[in-house]
């Protein structure tokens, strides 16, 4: 069946709140919360239903990644001339340490903030036909994805939770 | 809600989401006349430095006033000062956001700027310093034809190490922390505006989907800066501490720098902060509550750093050690007495004023307070570079720097670069957090009972 989609604009936080516990009790899962800033109380509504962002993945294997590679860089390259410089071994790990932990920083937060962009989906290239100039000041907004049949008990829950304006 | 009384105190209670947008926005966009005035004084400052930036590799190093026994001079000290800088952006960005320290918000972003923007003034000293900056690659490790790689137990490679993660995670940082506040710009925008700041929020929206993998990408990256700011500057002062020269050689480096470090950066976020707050009318997000924090920071920074300069002094008397005791006695009595006991008088007796609870709140003294304490803090790098190695080990040569009119304008030069980069930033991005300003603000709610607890 052909899905359509509806819009609920709401000035506060409680009132999206309640929209969305309202619509999750009628059985519309496939929602879209826009917020202006991140709200500790929407967020812990939404999350409820959601594995744990699998940011923090990407940041492991990119530390990790960067300790490992610290320390190759700097052990191999010591073994290609073995030289005995400042009366230290060729490989004497303290000092390289500290190209590790550079690294593992390093590679690290770049693979934090690629994970932003890859599991957030940006960049995105149009905007979401749901997307409302007003939720980047101070308008919560609510869209739902449902059967084209159902349209109207979503507007009704939308309405009755208290929404500002409700549209397709 | 009941907002706790935390958040009350911090952020005024009239200012709605509306008002920051509207207040943020309007700092954007065609600027009056005095501010190209501004802009033509830096840059012609800047054109001098790079002018003589051109000299020094025309006729040689030399013109720099480096004579042997002093061959790191006023260079390295700006890149010391300069790096040190930018550490109070990193920590009101990263260690104060893991804090939760709210008061944070509404100063967070100019200090940010502040960090990339001193950093990449810093990152141009090496360079300019080593002579030969066209072959400053050779200090990346790559696979080249004579198999040559970087020696990885000298601490300069180190420093690059460090400092090279710290500029790209900071400009990493930055950018993320832009990226809702952009496309709050956008959505105000019309025309070409609205299409660059299109492209540069990324098509954000402010999903859920979003604001999840954003929020923990954030905390994560605040979680691997925080240890980042704290090593950049001890590196930096391995640079010192791993040589054996008299007045270097000691372990009281590393924390040393890093509290002098967030000391400056602190007077420089007051230096950038005032004068925007006055000029940008945001007296309803930087409050007195705000310059006293800093005051109170850069008052505690203060004497840490006292304690610092007594426990040098004490190290070197009760080391026994003659040259050690030789370095602190030139320091305070030789050529360079005036720049030693200045950096006491900037840094240890000038901040004391913040005792007083009225000057920590009053634009003017804090300002003053300031730039006592970048002077001081300039002067204490000078004092740990140029007499150290002016009196080292052996009379014969013992000898003094001075400064020539192309390395002191490559310096002011940089000061220009800085404030050009920083006039710039003002003026095309948000310079207060429209997000993060909204956050500690009341929220919008239509039935304030029936929340009772916030969590």
């Amino acid at each position: 069946m052909a899905t359509a989609s509806v819009l609920g604009v709401f000035a506060h936080v409680d009132t999206t709140l309640q929209a969305i516990r309202d619509l999750r009790a009628k059985g519309f899962s496939d929602l879209t919360v826009y917020t202006p800033i991140p709200v500790e109380e929407i967020e812990h509504e939404v999350e409820k239903v959601r594995p744990l962002s699998a940011v923090r993945l990407f940041t492991l294997v990119g530390a990790l990644t960067g300790t490992a590679t610290g320390f190759f860089i700097t052990i191999w390259t010591s073994l290609k001339w073995e030289l005995v410089t400042g009366g230290k071994a060729p490989v004497s790990i303290p000092p390289f340490v500290i190209i590790a932990f550079e690294l593992t920083i390093l590679l690290g937060g770049l693979a934090s903030a690629l994970a932003i962009l890859i599991l957030g989906r940006l960049p995105r290239l149009k905007p979401s036909p749901t997307y409302d100039p007003r939720f980047s000041v101070d308008r919560f907004g609510v869209a739902v994805a449902c059967p084209a049949d159902r349209i109207d008990a979503v507007q009704a829950v939308l309405s009755t939770a208290g929404a500002e304006e409700v549209r397709r | 809600m009941s907002a706790p009384p935390a958040q009350s105190t911090t952020a005024p209670a009239q200012a709605t989401w509306a008002d920051v947008n509207r207040d943020v926005i309007r700092t954007i966009g065609m600027p009056r006349e005095k501010y190209f005035a501004w802009l033509c004084l830096v840059a012609l400052v800047l054109a001098a430095g790079a002018s003589a930036w051109a000299w020094q590799i025309w006729v040689g190093i030399g013109a720099a006033g480096k004579r042997t026994p002093v061959m790191w001079a006023m260079y390295i000290t700006t890149f010391v000062f300069w790096i040190g800088i930018g550490h109070a952006g990193t920590l009101i960005s990263a260690v104060l956001y893991l804090f939760r320290a709210r008061w944070r918000t509404s100063i967070y972003r100019g200090a940010e700027a502040m960090t990339v923007f001193a950093v990449m003034t810093a990152g141009l000293f090496p360079l300019i310093h080593a002579g030969r900056m066209w072959f400053a690659y050779w200090l990346m490790p790559y696979p080249n034809q004579r198999y040559l790689w970087p020696n990885f137990k000298s601490p300069l490679v180190w420093d690059v190490f460090a400092i090279s993660t710290y500029l790209t995670i900071s400009v990493v940082f930055f950018i993320v922390g832009l990226v809702p506040d952009i496309a709050a710009l956008r959505d105000n925008a019309t025309g070409y505006k609205r299409k660059i700041y299109a492209v540069l929020s990324l098509g954000w929206e402010g999903s859920d989907q979003q604001w999840r993998h954003y929020r923990r990408g954030y905390g994560l990256l605040a979680s691997l800066a925080t240890p980042l700011v704290l090593s950049v500057h001890s590196v930096v002062s391995f640079d010192f501490a791993m040589a054996l020269v008299p007045g270097w050689h000691s372990t009281l480096f590393p924390p040393f720098f890093v509290d002098g470090a967030i000391f400056s950066g602190f007077a420089m976020v007051l230096v950038l902060i005032l004068p925007m707050r006055a000029l940008f009318n945001w007296y309803p997000y930087i409050t007195d509550k705000h310059l006293d924090a800093m005051a109170k920071l850069i008052l505690v920074t203060s004497l840490v750093l006292t304690y610092f300069y007594v426990c040098e002094v004490f190290t070197a008397w009760y080391s026994g050690d003659h040259f050690e005791r030789a370095s602190v006695f030139a320091k305070a009595s030789q050529q360079y007495a005036w720049a030693y006991w200045g950096m006491y008088f900037c840094n240890c007796l000038v901040p004391l004023v913040l005792f007083i609870r009225r000057a920590r709140t009053n634009a003017v003294t804090l300002y003053v307070i300031s730039i006592f304490v970048l002077i001081g803090m300039w002067l204490e790098r000078f004092n740990i570079i140029v007499p150290g190695l002016a009196h080292d080990f052996y009379p014969y040569t013992w000898g003094t720097y001075y400064p020539t009119i192309t390395d002191s304008a490559i310096i002011v030069g940089s000061f220009a670069w800085f404030f050009l980069l920083f006039l710039g930033f003002i003026r095309v991005m948000p310079s207060l957090s429209i997000v993060e300003v909204k956050e500690v603000l009341p929220h919008p709610l239509k039935h304030a009972a029936s929340h009772g607890g916030h969590h």
